[in-house]
């Protein structure tokens, strides 16, 4: 019996071993999954810019799951009869219905709803903001182009996938959404009214939109995303990740920690951080309050109706455009539409160019190398410059897309703003490109002067025939010239001095030190720049 | 004491045996990360020695904020339960439903993740790791071979000797690939000149079984002059079965009773188009100090129906083009670029009607719009 027992003991405490020795005879994953451990993720705020755009994706697909569980497509005709009185009785569609029922009658159902908006925002403001951090780092380069080229595509494919979500409530905002979207699609030229009536089935609306872009929000767009997603990732971790310059970093290296436990762990809680981030938004902060807008009808629009911002620059881009339709006179005459030329012929353009910007720029620069090591903006003016001209450019944009908004809150005139959009488009860009140009000469120029003379301390010193100087800090060794022997390596330069030698460390605690100050270290004599030669100083010392 | 004190085994994981019991846990992490191409520089406990005041309120705080998801997460369950959720008209306890579990749910991911995080951050160990990135080409060798291979698996099929082949298949190739698409595209393809429908409202008399058209309140209530006043508006309707819903979305249609002194100028500048033919078609359709325009925005089809009294405008909400009521309602502000169609009106019995269909199309411009 006690034998038995402690046997079956013993079995417990070895089991772990026997079920990896099982599994690893049968899959063979001690290789793989050690060095799945052991890769190296380098450590920067600015990299966590995509993970964001990456847990915002995966709460959207739990909450729009629920949301399908509950939501009916179908632009079929229905009178109210829900919770919410005050639309009680009226016509509308089974969309639009059960949209409300989501809101009203479906318990937990407007947070999941206000949790899926938000996070679609987030999930679009992630992906621009990662993709400013990877232009203006140089993260695109060599050997990266390709996936610059997927995050491109996942950007449109979110625009999309988001616009198809804002349509399908069928509130009056999604279908002028949508009227617009047709009005669109409708000045395509040559193919533009076949393109429309096979859309929508017919002439706008029609019963057939919804459901078709129903089946495209919930299957086609986001399985094309989960397959995009998922080689960008695949790619990440096959080409390993960029990293800054600094100590030991080569462009041969990765310098980080490993995946498991440090970076797994602090990513694992940044997921948290995200998810509770958008539950606390979904449910604090109202977004798109749907049964205020009233079912869609072609005859009721209001002022102040906006896209969610990720469309705005297309919106500000329409209001801009003057009134200029190009009519070809052959025939019976034909028209390309004011409406082609920002709506689509910009947007085609916002496209190509950045795809093909990594090989141009390359091309420009002759530069056939692979690139691991990111630049600082600085560093590369020009490219610096130009991204901030395209983001000039978009909020111009993306302003102009409210400007209506912007005209009443600041009693200007709705015209006046129209003209300062069209006139902000043509010179808020070169004037971006051209401050941020000299900006950045400027900060290049500051990091050489430290590097040359040391960090200013900010501690004066009078010398023994009365002239004043700043006491610097070197950053290296001086040569015979009294100057630092040091090359800039494309890594921050210290700007403030370090404490060593001017004041005692600070002693930790917020409310209370909880540890000793450290005894007050004496006062070292500091070197100087220009530097006076220790003999020198020990001279004058003797001298007083 | 840090562990990357320990004398370096040659740099070589030969210099340990694996197999040895005796061997500490971390000399194998470490030859098993070089074995991976990673070398750990650096590895140091955070707190070298065990328990001290700092290491133990670190350890509180992370319990701390463990706990609070906890009660923040039963807190946002028993709000999901026991809180009224059902909407009742004016303030009610159940507004505050969505919040409290919204704060709950939200409160106890944000506090769980902030634990983990600080957990990381402040109780794992400090480490440097370096890998080698092994980028660039394959081997040369190996690019050979490989590109060998590829041009063998063509040469084994031999079509590049066999042209009656290489003709033959561009066939099915070719037909497959249209019969895969031509069921997708065959029954989505819709000719919009069937019917007219991008042409054609509400308006036309066809609808009403040869009879000329009502003009009709949203309820399907005829109009009279008397029921607009002098200077209101009113969106009236096709008076057809299912006139006012989104079927004949092209359909609004703004009425206008204008001013004396404004019909007389819309008066003047109709006369006046019609001597220049300038904004062609013309259209006389005025009943009285009477005017109806399409409501639907020719830029981007929007209703255009923000109605300026004062300066006798009509403002599209969405692209803020603007029409002059006076004038035909040609576009004088935006980006729209041609003015609102004007709809015929006529007096039947004492109500309004359509004298015909809209003479223009109505809405946004497309490539072949007559």
């Amino acid at each position: 019996m006690s034998a038995a027992r402690k046997r079956r003991r013993m079995d417990l405490a070895r089991m772990p071993g026997a079920v990896a020795q099982g599994v690893d005879e049968r899959f063979q994953v001690a290789t793989p999954l050690r060095r799945l451990i052991n890769k190296v993720y380098p450590d920067h705020w600015s990299f966590m810019l995509g993970e964001i755009a990456l847990y915002s994706f995966i709460m959207l697909l739990l909450t729009g799951t629920f949301l399908a569980l509950f939501f009916d497509p179908s632009m079929a005709e229905t009178t109210y009869e829900g919770s919410y009185t005050p639309l009680r009785g009226i016509q509308m569609t089974k969309a639009y219905e059960t949209s409300l029922n989501l809101s009203f009658d479906v318990r937990g159902g407007l947070i999941m709803r206000q949790m899926h908006h938000w996070g679609a925002l987030l999930f679009m403001a992630a992906i621009v903001v990662h993709m400013f951090r990877i232009f203006f780092t140089g993260a695109f380069r060599k050997p990266r182009e390709f996936n610059w080229i997927i995050g491109l595509l996942l950007f449109w494919l979110g625009f999309f996938e988001g616009f198809a979500g804002y349509s399908l409530p069928d509130d009056a905002l999604s279908g002028t959404g949508l009227r617009i979207a047709s009005a669109i699609m409708l000045s395509i030229p040559v193919i533009g009214s076949w393109a429309t009536t096979s859309v929508f089935g017919g002439e706008f609306p029609g019963t057939e939109i919804l459901p078709r872009l129903y089946i495209l929000h919930v299957f086609l767009i986001p399985l094309i995303l989960i397959a995009l997603i998922t080689l960008h990732i695949f790619l990440l971790v096959k080409q390993k990740h960029t990293q800054w310059p600094g100590p030991g970093r080569t462009n041969h290296n990765v310098v980080g920690v490993r995946m498991f436990p440090n970076f797994g762990m602090k990513a694992a809680g940044f997921s948290m951080i995200v998810f509770g981030t958008i539950a606390l938004m979904g449910g604090l902060l109202q977004i798109n309050p749907l049964w205020l807008f009233g079912p869609y009808r072609a005859e009721v629009v209001s002022a102040a109706s906006q896209p969610d911002w990720y469309v705005m620059f297309l919106d500000g881009s329409t209001r801009l455009m003057p009134a200029w339709d190009i009519h070809i006179p052959i025939g019976d005459g034909y028209t390309i539409p004011a409406l082609f030329w920002p709506t689509i012929l910009l947007p085609g353009v916002l496209t190509i160019l950045p795809m093909l910007y990594p090989w141009i720029e390359a091309r420009l620069r002759k530069d056939r190398q692979a690139h691991h090591l990111l630049q600082r903006p600085r560093d590369v003016p020009a490219r610096t410059a130009l991204g901030a001209m395209a983001i000039a450019f978009y909020l111009v944009l993306t302003i102009s897309g409210a400007n209506d908004v912007v005209a009443e809150k600041f009693d200007i005139s709705l015209n006046a703003m129209t003209w300062a959009g069209r006139v902000g488009l043509l010179v808020a860009p070169p004037l971006a490109y051209y401050v941020t140009y000299r900006i950045c000469l400027g900060l290049q120029q500051h990091d050489r002067e430290v590097l040359a003379h040391g960090v200013e301390t900010g501690i004066i010193r009078r010398l023994p025939d009365g002239r004043f100087i700043e006491v610097h800090q070197p950053l290296a060794p001086l040569d015979e010239h009294g100057h630092p022997q040091i090359e800039y390596a494309g890594a921050p330069v210290p700007k403030k001095m370090n404490r060593l030698g001017a004041l005692a460390p600070a002693v930790r605690g917020f409310f209370f030190p909880v540890e000793k100050p450290a005894p007050p270290t004496p006062v070292s004599p500091t070197p100087v720049s220009p530097a006076v030669a220790p003999a020198e100083l020990e001279e004058s010392r003797e001298g007083r | 004491m840090s562990v990357d004190q320990h004398p370096r085994a040659g740099g070589a994981e030969g210099a340990i045996d694996v197999d040895d019991p005796s061997v500490p846990q971390f000399d194998l992490v470490r030859a098993g990360a070089r074995r991976d191409g990673v070398e750990i520089v650096h590895y140091a406990p955070r707190f070298p020695v065990r328990g001290t005041k700092v290491e133990k309120r670190i350890e509180r705080t992370i319990a701390l904020l463990l706990t609070l998801s906890g009660l923040f997460a039963f807190g946002g369950v028993a709000a999901y339960i026991f809180w009224p959720f059902q909407y009742e008209p004016g303030p009610s306890a159940s507004k505050l439903f969505t919040p409290l579990f919204g704060l709950g749910l939200g409160g106890a991911l944000f506090l769980l993740g902030l634990a983990m995080v600080v957990y990381a951050k402040k109780l794992l160990p400090e480490e440097i790791a370096v890998q080698d990135r092994h980028d660039g080409p394959s081997p040369s060798d190996e690019q050979r071979m490989t590109s060998a291979t590829l041009l063998n698996m063509v040469d084994e099929t031999g079509i590049r000797r066999r042209p009656l082949l290489k003709a033959a298949i561009l066939l099915p190739a070719g037909g497959i690939g249209v019969a895969a698409v031509a069921p997708l595209i065959g029954s989505l393809l819709k000719n919009p000149n069937d019917g007219h429908i991008l042409l054609r409202t509400g308006w036309d008399p066809a609808n009403n079984n040869g009879q000329k058209v009502r003009l009709t309140r949203a309820d399907g209530t005829p109009i009279r002059p008397e029921d607009v006043s002098v200077g209101g508006q009113m969106t009236v309707f096709p008076g057809i079965p299912g006139g006012a819903t989104n079927q004949y979305a092209d359909s609004p249609v703004l009425l206008i009773h204008l001013r004396e002194e404004d019909a007389a100028t819309l008066r003047a500048n109709i006369e006046k188009a019609q001597q220049t033919n300038s904004h062609p078609p013309v259209v006389q359709g005025m009943w009285g100090n009477f005017v109806a325009y399409s409501k639907i925005c020719t830029h981007a089809g929007c209703p255009a129906s923000l109605y300026e009294q004062q300066t006798n405008r009509l403002l599209c909400p969405c692209h803020q083009s603007q029409f002059s009521i006076t004038n035909q309602a040609i576009p004088i502000f935006g980006p729209a670029t041609r003015k609102l169609p004007m709809l015929p009106l006529e007096l039947e019995d004492g109500y309004f009607v359509a004298a015909s269909d809209f003479l223009e199309p109505v809405g946004p411009a497309y490539w072949e719009r007559p």
